[in-house]
């Protein structure tokens, strides 16, 4: 059976550009899935096809059970959506735009009303509540957006870079109430650049990039991809790299034959992947201290999704400034 | 954010009740959103309410005195009587502009995304901008009318007649809102759709009975004029006001004949197709 949201094979292009190049997705009932991706990945092009407000060009989209195509409106009835950019209108205080979003949810104006006044306080807008938005701050705009995208606690829910713009209280704010929801069952995809927020909110991430999920997994999946646990170390001497070079390989992942471990002569510094944690680094170290080796650093790194998200959409990153840097002289001597 | 409410239960939405009556409630809910907007931008409502008020004065005093009207002999203040109800429709129709800007504006700005993921009825955001311009109307018809009899417009016919006279004005004011949503679904600027649901409403209403009587008119802008939707709710104000003048010659053309039909039937077909149009195009930019 497929999750509550699901993608095979959408493709969208505005003129040149192929922004979804054919995307699948599914994500579990109750579960969230993070969507990373550089600037111009597709991403927010994926959630608005989801949420029936773009046509894909081909491709199939079932949300909550019901074809996002054939039947946008059943859809619309089950999804909640804080876009990119706040939706709110300027002119109407906090407090009327969420009445307004709760009556057109088909509420009653009385517990659309209630509804707005509990909102207000969990996104610590009670105090703005009668002022127009136009006077908001952004990340007062951006609470008041996902509160008006709270309203009902539809099945699924779509974020789009929630937390963007947002101080670290609101942002812990937010992800709890993320987390409380999530507890209650919703399905959530959510879109970021914070990869920390992926890493803490997201049980699957899919990476994308021009248009296409290039990796996914869970957080813990991912990194080990790009290449797990590893012991760094500097040693003091240099005639000792290679009696600590013996010493780490026959600590390393997957036994001694590997030879893994890599080494940087003028730095004196040599890594080598491991599984062990702590416990494997304290022994690494008493190992080396028996062995007489001076040490200047050592240290266990975990990747974060940081190095996976780099590992993985770095080479598009790195190709286009040298295209630009090549381009450049000869327009400037075109405009002469 | 505090932590001590509790979230909502997650259900889904409340099922929608569908069919007609969740698009008036949908439609009221943007009126509302439309007119609190208004009110908080009071400079728009002063603006169109100046225009016209300029008209009524500038057309009786400066024109007043060198326009004949046929069958008024030679009494000075019968073109002030026969101008009124021309200033009036002139103005009504004006609200096409304030539709297609508003909606234009509406179309690209974020909060379209908000409105279209919502299960709202399709039609509701263009019909909540037409009800609040049929409000703002009505206002600038009430202001417009006071101005008037203060310079010695009169209604000779009736209140209930005066009535339908209005009502007809605002019926036709509320049918060129909605080619003021198709304008400002088609343009990409608030400014263009001003612009464009203005600058073809000054041949529509200048060749017209609205400001000079067809007679006059060389024989084939006089068709034009006669048959012109405009010119129908005009002289049906003037009827309906007992604005002519005792002698009037009313041309033969049907919808001069029978002008307070030709009216009503002239709104409706543009309101229909009008709002069909606008309806479709708001749904086509979507899925
Ligand atoms: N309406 C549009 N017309 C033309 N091109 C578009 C349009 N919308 C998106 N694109 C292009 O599609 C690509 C994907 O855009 P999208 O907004 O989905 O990226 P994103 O992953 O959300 O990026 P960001 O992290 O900057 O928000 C980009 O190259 C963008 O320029
Ligand atoms: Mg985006």
């Amino acid at each position: 059976m497929p999750g509550a949201i699901y993608a095979e094979g959408l493709v969208k292009t505005f003129g040149d550009v192929r922004a979804l190049d054919g995307v699948d997705l599914d994500v579990p009932e109750g579960t969230v899935l993070g969507l990373l991706g550089p600037n111009g990945a597709g991403k927010t092009t994926a959630v608005r096809v989801l949420t029936t407000l773009l046509r894909p060009d081909s491709g199939t989209a079932v949300v909550a059970g019901i074809d996002v195509l054939k039947n946008p409106t059943a859809v619309r009835r089950s999804i909640g959506l804080s876009g990119q950019f706040a939706a709110v209108d300027e002119y109407l205080t906090g407090r009327e735009n969420l009445q307004m979003v709760g009556q057109l949810y088909q509420m009653s104006g009385r517990d659309a009303k209630k509804r707005a006044c509990e909102l207000l306080d969990r996104f610590n807008l009670a105090d703005a509540a009668d002022r127009t938005a136009k006077t908001y701050s952004g990340g007062m705009r951006r609470r008041l957006d996902l509160a008006a995208a709270l309203v009902v606690s539809p099945p699924v829910m779509f974020m789009d870079e929630p937390t963007t713009g947002l101080d670290p209280r609101n942002r812990q704010g937010l992800w709890e109430v993320i987390e409380e929801l999530v507890a209650g069952g919703t399905t959530l995809l959510l879109t970021t650049q914070y990869l920390e927020e992926a890493d803490r909110l997201a049980h699957d991430i899919a990476v994308v990039d021009h248009g296409k999920v290039i990796a996914r997994g869970t957080s813990d999946q991912l990194k080990a991809q790009t290449g797990g646990e590893r012991i760094e170390v500097v040693v003091h001497e240099r005639e000792h790299i290679a009696p600590a070079r013996g010493i780490l390989e026959r600590h390393q992942l997957g036994g001694t034959s590997q030879g893994g471990c890599t080494v940087e002569e003028h730095t004196r510094k040599l890594t080598v992947p491991v599984s062990g944690g702590a416990k494997l680094l304290a022994e690494v170290i008493r190992e080396l201290d028996t062995a007489g080796i001076e040490i200047d650093d050592i240290g266990l790194r975990r990747p974060t999704l940081d190095d996976v998200f780099i590992t993985l959409t770095g080479h598009a990153a790195e190709d286009e400034p040298e295209l630009k840097a090549d381009a450049k002289p000869g327009t400037e001597e075109a405009a002469k | 954010m505090t932590t001590t409410t509790q979230p909502a239960p997650t259900t889904a939405a409340p099922r929608g009740r569908g069919g007609f009556l969740q698009s008036v409630t949908d439609s009221l809910v943007m009126a509302k959103r439309n007119l609190i907007r208004m009110m908080r931008i009071p400079e728009v409502v002063i603006f169109g309410l100046i225009q016209p008020i300029m008209f009524v004065v500038l057309f009786s005093y400066v024109f007043g005195g060198s326009i004949k009207v046929p069958g008024a002999g030679t009494d000075p203040s019968a073109y002030r009587e026969f101008l009124m109800a021309g200033i009036f429709a002139q103005t009504v129709t004006f609200a096409t502009a304030g539709a297609g800007a508003g909606i234009a504006e509406d179309m690209h700005k974020g909060l379209i995304d908000r409105f279209r993921s919502l299960p709202m009825s399709r039609g509701a955001v263009l019909t909540g901008r037409t009800l609040a311009d049929l409000v703002q109307t009505a206002l600038t018809l009430v202001v417009l009318a006071v101005v008037a009899a203060l310079v010695g417009w009169r209604a000779h016919d009736g209140v209930l007649n005066a009535l339908a006279g209005f009502g007809l004005l605002l019926l036709l004011g509320y049918a060129f809102t909605w080619i003021g949503a198709l304008i400002g679904l088609t343009v990409r600027t608030p400014e263009a759709a001003t612009s464009g649901g203005l600058i073809w409403l000054f041949p529509l209403t200048f060749i017209s009975v609205a400001f000079v009587p067809s007679q006059n008119m060389p024989s084939f802008l006089q068709h034009i004029a006669e048959w012109n939707p405009f010119s129908a709710t005009v002289v049906a104000c003037r009827d309906l006001f007992g604005n002519f003048p005792p002698n009037y010659p009313i041309p033969d053309a049907w919808p001069m004949q029978h002008p307070v039909l030709a009216s009503l039937i002239w709104s409706v077909v543009i309101i229909l197709f009008f709002r069909t149009l606008a309806v479709r195009k708001y749904r086509s930019a979507t899925v």
